[in-house]
């Protein structure tokens, strides 16, 4: 999900259309990744919405203004109806992009998907070193990868590969650049790990150090000059190495919707952890109402909620303050300035890890265990 | 990301064949969005949306259609003479994008 949409142009006072609706159809997933985004008691969750819920938000969206549609989860392959729901999609007029981990993705679903109107298909690897696959993502999963890049191929989708990238498989990037090109891969996204609900618990063990994430750049680069206009490769660093926070989502409520399985409308994928906010859900507003009216989707809207630094900040619009989830996690208001950018008081928060995460392996005292995205870990930790 | 039709390019002469015939490439799917009142390009996860020139350049491309034909289509259906040097500083630069295929 790292490509931008094009912001809305004067974005801001009355909003544009919400142009990009993640439907997070299932938080059911085979994989057990480190560094998911999904909350951390996503087994909470007790009643997905129905097919009939779903055809619903998707015409509402579209009517709305929503032009790409992400089918996304947990793994949406585990989802029965999951045709119908891009079938509907496309004929509403959406650009359909289904976000899996290829588990589920048998020859017959492929074709069903094609001839639902599936526009694009975005698979996400964890690693090309079959082992290291199967640890991060705690299952055996990798030759299946490469049999569902092959049936990508087969239905001329463009195939965008995604491979979240962190302290325990960026070294092998040469590698997994060599295997998208192999595979006939038009993008490459090499994004690293982001460090919300999963991928926070695990922070310590992602969090590469300076020097792998330089030589990675190195590489990357050289692919690039290597294989010029065969595969287009995006490489985004940790926004912890970075002084300046990101445009998070191009602004709360400015482009992006995210529907949960139990139908929580979000500005974000993690917002649901801003416990202040009650967000609506598409089972008793329309989108319309959530997207225009509602406090959750204004709450952060433009500049009025700032406090200083951001709000006399003279880079204020650039980055709108960055990331509410990421203030809300590292110093405990929502409404406080990213402490990635240096100018805020708890940058010193980010500085710390980053410091920690030039220590080697080898020479950690305490090490933490990795904590796998599961039922029952999810359970465990809520309480 | 919004296009203009001679952006930036408007006295550099672009070498092209009129009689070529442009179509919108195959990883793009080109639409009238009536709530942004424009002609967006969709690609996967992504959106371009088009100014009123390239919007109307763009959604009379199909593969057929010579650019010698679609310039004198535009000139006739404006009443104006003249845009062959904004049409093709247009195409080249979506041809750079990879938005079109000649």
């Amino acid at each position: 999900m790292s490509t931008p949409i094009v912001a809305n142009p004067g974005a801001g006072n009355p909003p544009g259309p919400p142009l990009w609706l993640l439907a997070e159809v299932t938080y059911k997933c085979p994989l057990h990744c480190v560094f998911c985004y999904n909350p951390v008691d996503f087994a909470q969750t007790e009643s997905e919405l129905s097919t009939g819920d779903w055809l619903r938000v998707l015409r509402e969206a579209r009517a709305a203004g929503s032009v790409q549609c992400g089918f996304s989860g947990g793994e949406p392959l585990v989802r029965d109806d999951l045709e119908i729901l891009v079938a509907e999609a496309h004929r509403l007029g959406f650009y359909t992009n289904l976000l899996t981990s290829g588990v589920g993705l048998t020859a017959a679903r492929a074709a069903a998907l094609k001839a639902a109107g599936l526009d694009h298909v975005q698979l996400s690897f964890q690693d090309s070193t079959k082992e290291l696959n199967d640890f991060l993502s705690h299952s055996k999963t990798f030759d299946l990868k490469r049999r569902t890049a092959d049936l990508i191929k087969a239905h001329d989708w463009p195939m965008v590969l995604n491979c979240v990238m962190h302290r325990l498989n960026i070294d092998y990037i040469e590698q997994i650049i060599d295997l998208a090109v192999e595979l006939g891969a038009e993008y490459l996204e090499l994004a690293n790990s982001q460090y919300y609900s999963w991928a926070e618990l695990n922070r310590d063990n992602l969090l590469p150090s300076r020097a792998q994430l330089e030589r990675a750049e190195r590489i990357t680069q050289a692919c690039r000059a290597k294989y010029g206009d065969k595969i287009r490769i995006i490489f985004v660093v940790p926004d912890y190495y970075e002084t300046r926070p990101k445009k998070c989502m191009n602004g709360w409520g400015n482009v992006f919707l995210t529907v949960t399985p139990d139908g929580t409308a979000l500005p974000c994928h993690t917002a649901k952890m801003i416990k202040g906010i009650a967000f609506p859900n598409v089972r008793d507003s329309s989108i319309n109402d959530i997207w225009y009216q509602s406090r959750a989707f204004n709450f952060y809207r433009g500049d009025s909620w700032m406090k200083d630094p951001c709000r006399t900040c003279p880079d204020k619009e650039k980055d709108l303050g960055g990331c509410r989830c990421q203030a809300l996690m590292l110093t405990g208001d929502a409404a406080n300035a990213d402490p990635v950018c240096d100018k805020s008081p708890h940058h010193q928060r980010v500085l710390e890890a980053v410091a920690y995460a030039q220590v080697p392996d080898a020479e950690r005292v305490t090490v933490k265990p990795l904590v796998f995205r599961d039922p029952k870990n999810s359970r465990a930790l809520t309480v | 990301m919004s296009a203009a039709p001679g952006d930036a390019m408007a006295d550099v002469p672009v070498a092209m064949d009129l009689q070529a015939c442009p179509r919108v490439a195959k990883l793009f799917k080109l639409q009238w969005e009536e709530v942004q009142k424009s002609w967006v390009l969709l690609y996967p996860e992504g959106m371009v949306k088009l100014n009123g020139s390239a919007g109307e350049i763009m959604s009379r491309l199909d593969g057929a259609t010579s650019i010698a034909a679609l310039v004198a289509k535009l000139e006739q259906q404006f009443q104006t003479t003249g845009l062959q040097t904004d049409v093709l500083n247009f195409l080249a630069l979506a041809q750079r994008h990879g938005w079109v295929k000649l």
